[in-house]
């Protein structure tokens, strides 16, 4: 090696070029020459990232995302996406001259008789897993700390969609080994489209390429998981990791971060060596989970069958929100019209989840409309000066979690000896007014933090020193908040509600009085940030300053 | 073990009754003859109580039905208010019931729980001997459709198709309505199993030999029994209970694992 570098190297000199630093220096320097890429290694590298655990959880799903490509990859080399009618012949006893699609049978093998193949299939079903939980993780911090806010509304969006498309990536690889449980979900799916009116049969039929489950559905649902949707989403996640190079990396409120900067590590190189090494520990992580604990063991399911359902058989956690809000609706609601049975079971389960899937998709625009806030945002907020937001966050947290956690009633109900009915009802009781609770508790928490901090930077903190002066007065000493400190608690945005405004014509809309409305409840009891001389009533004597924000 | 001693006892008898052995020889044979009276005694006892038609055996079980049973079940077991009637219930359904300690039940509730069981397995047979007098039903299974070593993939499909839509395809157990549930059926013995599926205990339905053949019921048993002696070939079965074990998992000790490394990469050094 050394030899070589050094007659490379003399070689050069003897040509001409002047180069210093060895084959690293000449290896770079070709590369440039022909890629001219130093111009982006310049920028990324010296790039700078804030450094908190929190902003680890959008790379944690990266990670998951790359986990799940290498497994599957190594999947599709076996794995038969036919719904043709073999006989199992494997190893596995309790299915042995069982008939089943070449599906279910390659799956069996991909199991039992392919080395190490159990092993990928377990770290493919448990990083998806992860995956979709690190999505859902990272989107409630960037909900809560604001960060959604000008210029970041479309990124979230495009998040947003990523998370939609991991559960569909989800769903369609929970389908494709054809066993009883992957069968139990579709059934479920096909019912759900059965229950449009007018059009559900026809694309039921679409779909399945007749009644229902046909032979063609592991196939079309193959391209889709491995084709369609991992290319959409390779597609997205590139967007939306340049649209985090573009806006610059949010920061936390602390002494020193500002709008205009970003406080933090540069990428290159400890940035970059901490986020490499990060994804070996969290594809360490998958793999010992996987290594030691069973997911979706399909032998016990056996191959699908249209008449067996078992007990216990729910979807994937991230679709069991909406297999909850099927089991929450009340029996009988449907009816009859015109000859046509109308199921609002499933109806009003496909409206109520998609507006709550649509309201959370747009809510950085509805918050920015409410608000009136025009300005970029590249500090964050801390939940708690946020009271409204944080509160509809909490509800909607609510919500989902009523929902989630009804998928999962039959469990609930042999575990902890309650009855199902009770189970049910309980949930029904906490989806319709669990948010209104949830909210009113988060946001009085929120302001009452909020008072805190006012106190603590007015006042100081109460040191439990007590004086007595010598009139015979007694006084606690207060021990003042450093400035550092006190730049966290007192830099926040201060909004107030927006003011009606006539428009050109002189005239006040209906759709500007509804937006005032929210306004005002949005902000009506808000606390304002201390002022300067508000600081300055408080010292007296001992001026403090507030640094510029 | 005492065998081996009894020769050499005797050996010892002839050099005469003062040597050093004697005593322990005269032990030995007193153990001897005590053990296999004793042992001759609770073979006969086997005996009769596996002769259900005894009318000493029916005796016994009639007082112990008399002394545990009958306030619920009625003095000559023709129910009352409090419990069912246990004419024509058969054997199976008492060595079922009492066998698991479900009988006589703690409380009266959605269903009867296994608890510790409360009988010998001698009275219990007593017990089955009595009301299987009362009149015809289904008798305790044979051994040989116990043996669990019949067609394990024809069990399982048997299992999928009947059971599991209550019993969980792993045997894993699941909620039915008002509080009642399916138990899992793990540990359970082959015997337990076949009886429940031909007396349909609690809320379970029966499977009569028309609708599921004896051979079929041992088929499965063997895949039952299949499941429990072979564990999970992917590690830990976190107790067969599906996905929402799996989404707890991952979200529990996945990511809180991964929160953890997280907050450990991002500490300051110091």
């Amino acid at each position: 090696m050394t030899t070589i570098t050094t007659r490379e190297s003399t070689e050069d000199q003897a040509v001409g070029v002047k180069k210093s630093g060895g084959f690293t220096a000449s290896a770079a320097n070709y590369i440039d020459e022909r890629t001219s890429i130093s111009g982006a290694v310049k920028e990324l590298g010296r790039k700078i990232f804030p450094d908190h655990w929190s902003f680890l959880l959008g790379e944690v799903a990266l990670y998951s995302f790359v986990i799940i490509l290498l497994s599957g990859s190594f999947l599709t080399f076996f794995f038969q996406a036919s719904m043709a009618e073999v006989v199992y012949d494997g190893s596995y006893a309790p299915l042995k001259g069982i008939p089943m699609s070449a599906a279910m049978s390659s799956t069996m093998d991909i199991s039992f008789d392919i080395r190490g193949g159990l092993l990928m299939r377990q770290v493919h079903h448990w990083a998806a897993l992860l995956f979709v939980a690190a999505i859902g993780l990272h989107m409630l911090r960037i909900y809560f700390t604001g960060a959604f806010r000008k210029p970041r509304e479309l990124n979230w969006v495009i998040g947003f969609v990523l998370f939609i498309l991991a559960m569909a990536e989800g769903f369609t690889g929970y389908s494709l080994p054809d066993d009883l449980l992957s069968g139990n979900g579709l059934r479920i799916i096909d019912g759900l489209i059965k229950g449009i009116p007018v059009v559900g049969t026809w694309v039921s039929f679409l779909l399945f390429g007749g009644e229902f489950p046909g032979t063609d559905i592991v196939g079309r649902l193959y391209s889709l998981h491995i084709l369609l949707l991992p290319a959409i989403i390779v597609a997205l996640i590139a967007m939306h990791l340049l649209f985090v190079v573009v806006h610059k990396h949010t920061q936390y409120p602390a002494a020193g971060h500002t709008n205009q900067n970003v406080v933090g590590y540069p990428v290159l190189p400890v940035y970059a060596a901490k986020a490499g090494g990060f994804f070996f520990i969290v594809f360490g992580v998958v793999m010992l989970i996987a290594s030691f604990f069973t997911i979706n063991p399909i032998w016990n399911y056996g191959p699908y069958d249209p008449s067996p359902v078992s007990a216990g058989t729910q979807p994937d956690w991230y679709i069991g929100f909406a297999d909850g809000a099927m089991r929450l609706i009340p029996t009988g609601w449907e009816f009859v019209w015109l000859n046509h049975t109308y199921s609002l079971n499933i109806l009003v389960v496909l409206i109520v989840v998609g507006l709550f899937i649509v309201t959370v998709m747009i809510y950085p625009f509805i918050e920015a409309w409410i608000t009136g806030d025009k300005r970029e945002h590249h500090v964050l907020d801390r939940p708690r000066n946020a009271p409204t937001r944080t509160a509809i966050g909490a509800a909607g947290v609510t919500f989902y979690a009523s929902l989630w956690a009804a998928a999962s009633s039959d469990i609930m109900a042999t575990h902890f000896h309650l009855t199902m009915e009770g189970v049910i009802h309980t949930l029904q009781a906490t989806t319709l007014l669990g948010p209104f609770l949830a909210f009113f508790i988060a946001k009085r928490v929120c302001l009452a933090l909020q008072k805190k901090d006012r106190e603590i930077v007015l006042h100081g903190y109460e040191s439990g020193r007590i004086v007595r002066l010598p009139g015979g007065e007694f006084v606690e000493v207060h021990q003042p908040v450093d400035e550092y400190e006190r730049w966290k608690l007192v830099s926040y945005s201060d909004f107030k509600p927006l003011m009606l405004r006539p428009n050109a014509q002189g005239k006040i809309g209906a759709t500007e009085k509804v937006r005032a409305g929210l306004s005002r409840w949005f902000f009506e009891d808000r606390i304002t940030p201390v002022t300067q001389p508000e600081l300055d009533h408080a010292h007296g004597d001992h001026p403090a300053e507030i640094t510029d924000k | 073990m005492t065998k081996i001693k009894t020769p050499r006892a005797r050996r010892a008898r002839k050099a005469g009754r003062r040597h050093p052995l004697a005593s322990v020889a005269l032990i030995a044979i007193g153990l001897l003859f005590t053990g296999g009276a004793y042992a001759a005694f609770s073979t006969s006892t086997a005996i009769a109580t596996t002769d259900a038609s005894s009318q000493q055996t029916i005796a016994q079980g009639e007082k112990l039905f008399a002394a545990n049973c009958a306030t619920c079940h009625g003095l000559s077991a023709q129910g009352s208010s409090e419990g069912p009637s246990l004419i024509g219930v058969g054997a199976a359904s008492v060595d079922f019931q009492v066998g698991t300690g479900r009988m006589p039940m703690q409380m009266q509730g959605p269903q009867a729980q296994k608890k510790p069981v409360q009988f010998t397995a001698e009275q219990t047979a007593a017990l089955a001997a009595y009301v299987a007098s009362l009149a015809p039903g289904p008798a305790i299974p044979a051994a040989e459709l116990l043996d669990s070593a019949g067609d394990s993939a024809n069990g399982a499909e048997l299992f999928r198709i009947n059971c599991a839509m209550c019993h969980n395809v792993a045997g894993a157990g699941g909620a039915l309505t008002e509080g009642k549930f399916a138990p899992a059926i793990e540990n359970v013995s082959a015997q337990h199993i076949y009886e429940a599926m031909i007396t349909g205990p609690q809320n379970m339905p029966v499977f009569n030999d028309m609708n599921i053949s004896p051979e079929d019921k041992r088929d499965i048993i063997t895949y039952l029994k299949y499941v429990e002696d072979n564990p999970s070939p992917g590690g830990l079965a976190l107790g067969s209970l599906g996905p929402v074990a799996e989404g707890l998992f991952i979200w529990i000790f996945g990511l809180g694992a991964i929160v953890a490394l997280t907050v450990w990469i991002t500490a300051k050094s110091n």
